[in-house]
């Protein structure tokens, strides 16, 4: 400790910017206070009649992710919403800037170890003590512009998304509260910190999810999504209190300087990374805990862009990719998280292929890309996998917005003529490119990104990790482990495979959706048709500055073949996850011949390209008709429609007994039974009768009371005398 | 002498209380008491031969409590004579629980 602070005496960023760090979560949090404060004025209600209601000529998709409602097709514009559009987006565009000053500080100081700038004592108590600090470092930084940024553009795409939402301070006060915990959680300098963020955003990610509370199902949807979290939460507490009882420490610092003496590959040390990748399971929907991501969908598009793409679900990549040096210690651990992650991105793709819903296709493809990061993350690749969870916040980011402004146009249409049609639902658009240019082009960038065409940002992402896999079956540790029986390097020559599988699919899948949304006629109706429009440049700017990010973002890591300028993040991130990644491939770079790489980049090119054009040669978007019209799907389609039955099956194996039980013996056992009865109402009785039996004592015969307080004297006398 | 003297007091005393315990009648219960109150008078007269005169400055105060409290206890069972007709202790129940 005494060495640590020594060092931090003279860290390269003490004295600089990085000591207003504190600000950047602060900045969200005041955000959140005034957009809450305000929150609890009551909305203006506008009627339609009403000359001040010109929004009412641009639609409130905002109300109705799911399908249109009746009962709200009326303007109801918040009283202080100007100064709740003010206040939301500009706090995070001061935090996006302090925190983008204090990286450009960072380039030049070359700061080995993190800065920790400690706030105030937490807990201190026994062994026990724990400050509230943060941490910048390169890994840090990183995250913390991605939030601040990334998180700045969906804000202000909300302002035009959410304008006439009755809800609408509460909306940035919750959006606002999400990213105070979200950089408290990339910014923490110990577990319990980033804890403390992980609890928070599963909080927001409840609310918001469950936004619009009115709908059943939304508020139901919320409430999966915060249970399942639980059980990986539980993962996370029991990770740490391993942590704990074996190393006494619980900061990052001290965690990765100690790990070692866990003992590699021991039992503990691989308990605690199976109980982490739990909590990473639950945060960042990996099977089996991933069913609650695409019910989250219920919530407002720029929630889902925000929490359920770009950065809440990547905190399990994040902890993993912090954890490194514990993770590279156990090959059991790692190899669980790559196969985990390599069936999730493969699963989660087949299901993505016969969705209709488009926000189901992108919250299935979340899932699957959260999977690929998991699988470089997993395979000590953990540059990699950040590189992957930073191009994926551009790209699917772009894709969730994209895929709101459509249903912002949707919703508008059906609005206009009041329809019923569901808005969300892509049988019921195509041809869309016609009326939304911007959005067409902007998406189909993002859907290349994704997809792996070069030289877009996914295709870099996902090749450093399908190479680092690859890289990694021979002279690695966990080529030399053995999983379950199952030599290591075959099981990452699988995990291989199932990646490529996965990025097929993703093509398939992106381009489906890109197919049916934008080409081919119009399904949405003849009277519809003529109020399709593009969306206000308030929600398109947002979009074009992500689709540049999601075109270059690439950039940040080129492969190293290419040279000097090359594998910059890889080289940034070095001083937090350079020597764990090192550990897993014996001491020196992975490496593959050029030859090899080549090889491997024309495969996945090829593949992505084959899948891209099997999806455009084989679906014909003119022979679709719209919802209400079409037929069901047989067989592998309709299980794929049904995601697998999954869902059910969880309900009939956990969900239901679950209930079973607590109602048989839960409440009717143990609380009316037990606790009611015998407890609180046969302690009641018990007493009755002793006051009964008393009663019958207290004849009003004073010559009883008499008798009784003599043969009482007698025996005090006897018992005196006795003694 | 003081033997004596104790010996009289706890034949006294329990006479008394025997009488309070069997008694029904609320004036022959308060004599009962009376004579029980005596009875520890004169084990406190005795007693001072031994420890100094404190035992008769107490029989003189237990004196005065006792005529105190007779014509209180007097007054009650008047009170309850006027009330029900009877001092028999076996129809005043007014204590019970």
């Amino acid at each position: 400790m005494l060495l640590q602070e020594a060092a931090g005496a003279a860290h390269p960023l003490s004295g600089t910017l990085a000591e207003w760090i504190w600000l950047v979560p602060a900045l969200p949090f005041l955000g959140f206070v005034v957009n809450g404060l305000l929150s609890l004025v009551p909305a203006t209600h506008l009627g339609p009649a009403d000359p001040s209601a010109a929004g009412h000529e641009h639609g409130q998709a905002g109300h109705e992710d799911r399908g249109a409602h009746d009962d709200h097709h009326h303007v109801t514009r918040h009283r202080n919403a100007g100064i709740v559009s003010l206040v939301g987006p500009a706090v995070l565009g001061l935090a996006f800037a302090l925190t983008a000053a204090i990286f450009i500080g960072m380039l030049g100081a070359h700061a080995e170890a993190p800065f920790v700038r400690t706030l105030f004592p937490w807990i201190v108590t026994g062994d026990l003590t724990l400050n509230a600090a943060l941490q910048v470092d390169q890994l840090s930084i990183v995250m913390t512009m991605v939030v601040t940024g990334v998180g700045f553009l969906i804000h202000v795409f909300s302002v035009g998304y959410m304008q006439d939402d009755p809800g609408y301070p509460r909306y940035f006060a919750y959006l606002n509260l999400f990213v105070f915990f979200m950089l408290v959680l990339v910014l923490g300098a110990s577990y319990p910190v980033m804890f403390v963020g992980w609890e928070g955003v599963g909080l927001c990610s409840y609310l918001l999810i469950g936004f619009w509370f009115t709908d059943k199902a939304n508020a139901d949807a919320g409430k999966k999504a915060f249970v399942m979290n639980r059980i990986g939460d539980f993962g996370f507490l029991v990770a740490m209190f391993l942590l704990f009882a074996n190393l006494g420490t619980l900061d990052f610092a001290a965690v990765s300087g100690r790990a070692a003496e866990l003992g590699e590959g021991g039992a503990v040390i691989t308990a605690i990374g199976l109980f982490f990748f739990l909590g990473c399971a639950g945060k960042s929907a990996q099977i089996p805990l991933y069913t609650w991501l695409p019910d989250a969908m219920a919530g407002p598009t720029p929630v889902s862009a925000l929490i359920h793409a770009a950065t809440m679900v990547t905190a399990g990549v994040y902890l993993v990719a912090r954890s490194a040096a514990i993770f590279s210690l156990t090959p059991v651990a790692s190899l669980t998280v790559a196969l985990v992650g390599a069936i999730t991105a493969l699963f989660a793709a087949t299901i993505g292929l016969k969705q209709w819903d488009i926000k189901k296709v992108l919250a299935y493809s979340t899932v699957s890309q959260l999977g690929y990061m998991f699988i470089g993350v997993g395979v000590g690749a953990y540059s990699a996998g950040v590189f992957h969870l930073v191009t994926h916040a551009f790209f699917k980011a772009l894709l969730f917005l994209g895929s709101g402004s459509v249903i912002f146009a949707m919703h508008r249409a059906f609005h206009h003529t009041g329809s019923h049609a569901d808005a969300q639902d892509m049988r019921n658009m195509g041809g869309l490119r016609r009326f939304m240019p911007w959005t067409f082009g902007l998406m189909w960038i993002a859907t290349l990104a994704i997809a792996g065409i070069p030289p877009l940002s996914g295709f870099f992402s996902k090749d450093e990790i399908l190479a680092s896999v690859f890289a990694r079956t021979s002279h690695s540790t966990l080529a030399e482990a053995s999983w379950a029986g199952i030599p290591g390097s075959a099981l990452l020559m699988l995990i291989y495979v199932l990646g490529l599988a996965a990025a097929l699919l993703t093509a398939v899948y992106m381009t489906r959706m890109m197919l049916y949304t934008f080409h081919g006629p119009n399904r949405s109706g003849d009277a519809e048709r003529s109020h399709l429009a593009e969306a206000p440049w308030i929600m398109t700017i947002p979009l074009a500055v992500l689709g540049v990010l999601s075109a270059t973002g690439g950039l940040i890591n080129l492969p190293a073949f290419l040279g000097a300028p090359a594998q910059k993040l890889h080289h940034w991130l070095e001083p937090v996850t350079g020597a764990a990644s090192m550990h897993i491939t014996h001491g020196e770079e992975a490496h593959l011949a050029l030859g090899t790489e080549m090889a491997l980049i024309a495969l996945a090119v090829a593949i992505a390209v084959a899948g891209m054009a099997y999806a455009y040669a084989r679906l014909k978007p003119a022979a679709l008709v719209p919802k209400d019209q079409s037929p069901a799907a047989h067989g592998i389609e309709r299980v794929l429609e049904h995601k697998y039955y999954v869902d059910e099956i969880y309900d009939r194996t956990i969900v239901r007994p679950v209930v079973a039980l607590s109602r048989r013996v839960l409440w009717r056992g143990m609380d009316t039974g037990l606790i009611d009865g015998l407890f609180v109402n046969g302690s009641a009785y018990f007493m009755r009768s002793l006051g009964w039996m008393g009663a019958r004592l207290q004849s009003g015969q004073v010559g009883t009371y008499a008798w009784v307080l003599v043969i009482g004297v007698l025996a005090v006398l006897g018992a005196f005398s006795l003694s | 002498m003081i033997p004596e003297a104790l010996a009289l007091s706890a034949v006294l005393f329990t006479i008394g209380a025997i009488g309070v315990l069997t008694r029904r009648n609320a004036i022959l219960i308060f004599m009962c008491v009376e004579l029980m109150l005596n009875a520890v008078n004169l084990t406190f007269v005795a007693l001072s031969k031994l420890y100094g005169v404190t035992g008769q400055v107490f029989v003189v105060f237990v004196m005065t409590v006792a005529a105190a409290e007779a014509a209180v206890g007097l007054a009650i069972i008047i009170a309850i004579f006027r009330h029900g007709q009877t001092v028999n202790l076996k129809n005043i129940n007014l204590l019970k629980g």
